[in-house]
């Protein structure tokens, strides 16, 4: 159905989509990690497109691969009502240079996906606002939808944090902090300080 | 006594300007069990908040990268607890597309009819919530009531309440009982007696109405580019439902219609939901007269469906068969497909890469709650802080499926 879709990023694009297929009805573009952001902003300004709804992204690991991880963006038109899948591959062995452009400014919905592509799948997003895990907590070591990360591994635990212990402040607020529901004065003074 | 004249300096009584920090749950009683925010207050006015998801988090992709194709169904059973059918159907579909299977016309409506109930029985818990934690615990009872009745026909067909780990790859795991119509038909007006019970007590209510009207409003464009979808996006006037957009089973054969709000506040979306179950009821009637009383539920096909108990104790081919399903896992095709149906919540996607064995390569599961619950920041600037509760009860957050 989205057949338009994929000439569309061929004709634009050229080289950079590597391939396309319509498996199953579903039509599939893979592109470029460095396209990446050029082909999402096509398809969601081109009025003929219209991509708007960000559906789903998410990271498929292939470790025996180069680049090893595949990052998969699903995306709908609630005006023409069509779909495509985008995907783009990123990542040697180790994971390094395994960096996409976040597209938050193009689809606001995609933050909270991006955040969690990071957190699952070690991908990092150059520009996204705020990118801290968010199903796993901070200390977390490693990210599990790796297919290197065992699922039995254990994660050591964790102390009771505070931000004078960890020399930095802390990503998610500790609970019941010394200062919970103090206005932002009392929050500057050094912890175990009274004023 | 004389009164007290004291002479005050201007602003000496006004309360500090800094913005005040508030954390509100994980454990409280409106967060729905599992969700934490991080507010900044000005005075009772909401500056900033940081919504934390991750304290349900099970590792539900992970598992399923362990098992066979069909141990999945337990798990999806957990992602959305209130309505675990629609999940069940929807892997089912999902790996059914991957496959190139079509199920039965019976199982089809039988399919539909189940899913339907589970949505009722999801809309029912979300409107009887928002009512509940407004401080009206009346329609939250009478609704627990009426999606007993739901939970009770569900109880008969599959033998669970809640996680009923009833579909199955090509199929579902046993044939619709004998009396399945007959609950249906008796429960579905009784149901219904409820939610208008229910309705009249809310619907004009002063008090209620207010927490609720020109709370949390959301344009359709804002909620399309958050990624929102299901009756929280239909709230916005958005009509997209994938039962009418593009039908799957037999959706398109039935008639029914889709609720729209006009102007996306949290008043609308209980509305929704209101007017979504009368349409599932609707659809539900139509379904149980078209289903048919015998006939296979299941394909016929030994590569994905057990072979009936009774030849696997007789036969050898039989009991290979059902050993090989059961050790080894049906063989998915090669391939990657993404599936898509209308859970309780919006749209609820499977993407699942095969490498071609019995076990799944990748499940991945789009959840209609993630976005949702994704946008509540947006929703929540410069709202007071008691609107938190009706507007997060609004958008119906399933912590099994928002944190995976």
């Amino acid at each position: 159905m989205s057949q338009v879709a994929l000439d569309k990023l061929k004709a634009r694009l050229g080289a950079g989509v590597l391939e396309t297929h319509s498996e199953f009805g579903d039509d599939t573009a893979v592109v470029d990690a460095r396209e990446w952001k050029a082909a999402c902003k096509l398809l969601r300004e081109d009025p003929a497109l219209d991509f708007d709804m960000p559906v789903d992204l998410c990271g498929v690991d292939y470790p025996g691969r180069e680049p090893r991880m595949e990052v998969v963006l699903h995306l709908y038109s609630t005006t023409r009502h069509h779909r495509i899948r985008l995907k783009t591959r990123v990542g040697d062995e180790d994971m390094d240079g395994a960096e996409l452009d976040s597209l938050v400014s193009v689809w606001p919905g995609l933050n909270w996906l991006e955040r969690e592509v990071y957190d699952m799948s070690g991908v990092r997003f150059r520009g996204h606002p705020d990118l801290r895990r968010i199903l796993m907590y901070p200390e977390f070591e490693g990210h599990p939808l790796q297919k290197t990360y065992p699922a039995q591994r254990t994660q050591p635990l964790v102390e009771y944090r505070t931000e004078a212990d960890a020399g930095r402040p802390l990503e998610k607020l500790p609970p019941f902090g010394p200062d919970e529901g103090m206005p932002f004065g009392r929050r500057a003074l050094p912890h175990g300080e009274e004023s | 006594m004389e009164p007290l004249d004291i002479e005050l300096e201007e602003g000496e009584l006004e309360l500090p300007a800094e913005p005040m920090h508030l954390n509100m749950g994980p454990s409280h009683p409106a967060m729905h069990g599992t969700v934490r925010m991080v507010l900044e207050l000005s005075g009772e006015t909401i500056v900033k908040s940081d919504v934390q998801i991750g304290y349900l988090h099970r590792g539900f992709e992970k598992m399923c990268e362990r098992g066979t194709w069909t141990q999945v169904f337990p798990y999806v059973d957990r992602l959305n607890y209130v309505s675990p059918m629609l999940n069940n159907v929807g892997y089912a579909l999902a790996v059914e597309k991957l496959c190139g299977l079509v199920v039965p016309e019976r199982c089809q409506w039988y399919r539909m009819a189940l899913g339907e109930l589970a949505r009722i029985s999801d809309h029912l818990t979300c409107t009887g919530a928002i009512a509940m934690e407004l401080g009206a615990f009346t329609p939250l009872l009478w609704y627990l009531k009426a999606r007993e009745m739901v939970w009770d026909i569900l109880e008969e067909e599959t033998g669970a309440r809640l996680t009923h780990s009833f579909g199955r790859i090509g199929g579902m795991e046993r044939p619709p009982t004998p009396g399945f119509k007959d609950m249906c038909r008796a429960a579905v007006p009784k149901i219904l007696q409820i939610i208008e019970e229910g309705e009249k007590l809310l619907l004009k209510n002063r008090i209620f109405l207010d927490r609720l009207e020109n709370v949390a409003v959301i344009s359709g464009a804002d909620a399309v580019g958050l990624g929102w979808t299901g009756p929280c996006l239909r709230a916005s006037g958005v009509a997209y439902d994938i039962r009418k957009n593009h039908p799957y089973l037999k959706y398109d054969e039935v008639d029914f219609e889709v609720p729209v709000g006009t102007c996306g506040d949290t008043l609308d979306r209980f509305l929704v939901r209101l007017g979504e179950m009368r349409q599932s009821m609707h659809i539900i009637e139509q379904v149980l007269d078209r289903m048919a009383d015998d006939g296979p539920v299941n394909v016929d096909d030994p590569r994905f469906v057990l072979p009936p108990k009774g030849d696997v104790y007789t036969t050898i081919e039989a009991t290979i068969q059902h050993f090989k399903l059961v050790m080894e896992g049906a063989k998915v095709p090669k391939g990657e497909v993404y599936s898509y149906t209308e859970g309780g919540n919006g749209e609820l996607g499977y993407y699942l890469v095969s490498d071609g064995t019995g076990t799944p390569y990748r499940v991945r599961i789009r959840p209609p709650c993630f976005q949702i619950v994704g946008g509540l920041s947006k929703i929540l600037e410069g709202r007071l802080l008691s609107d938190i509760v009706p507007a997060f009860g609004s958008l119906n957050m399933i912590g099994g499926e928002c944190d995976h």
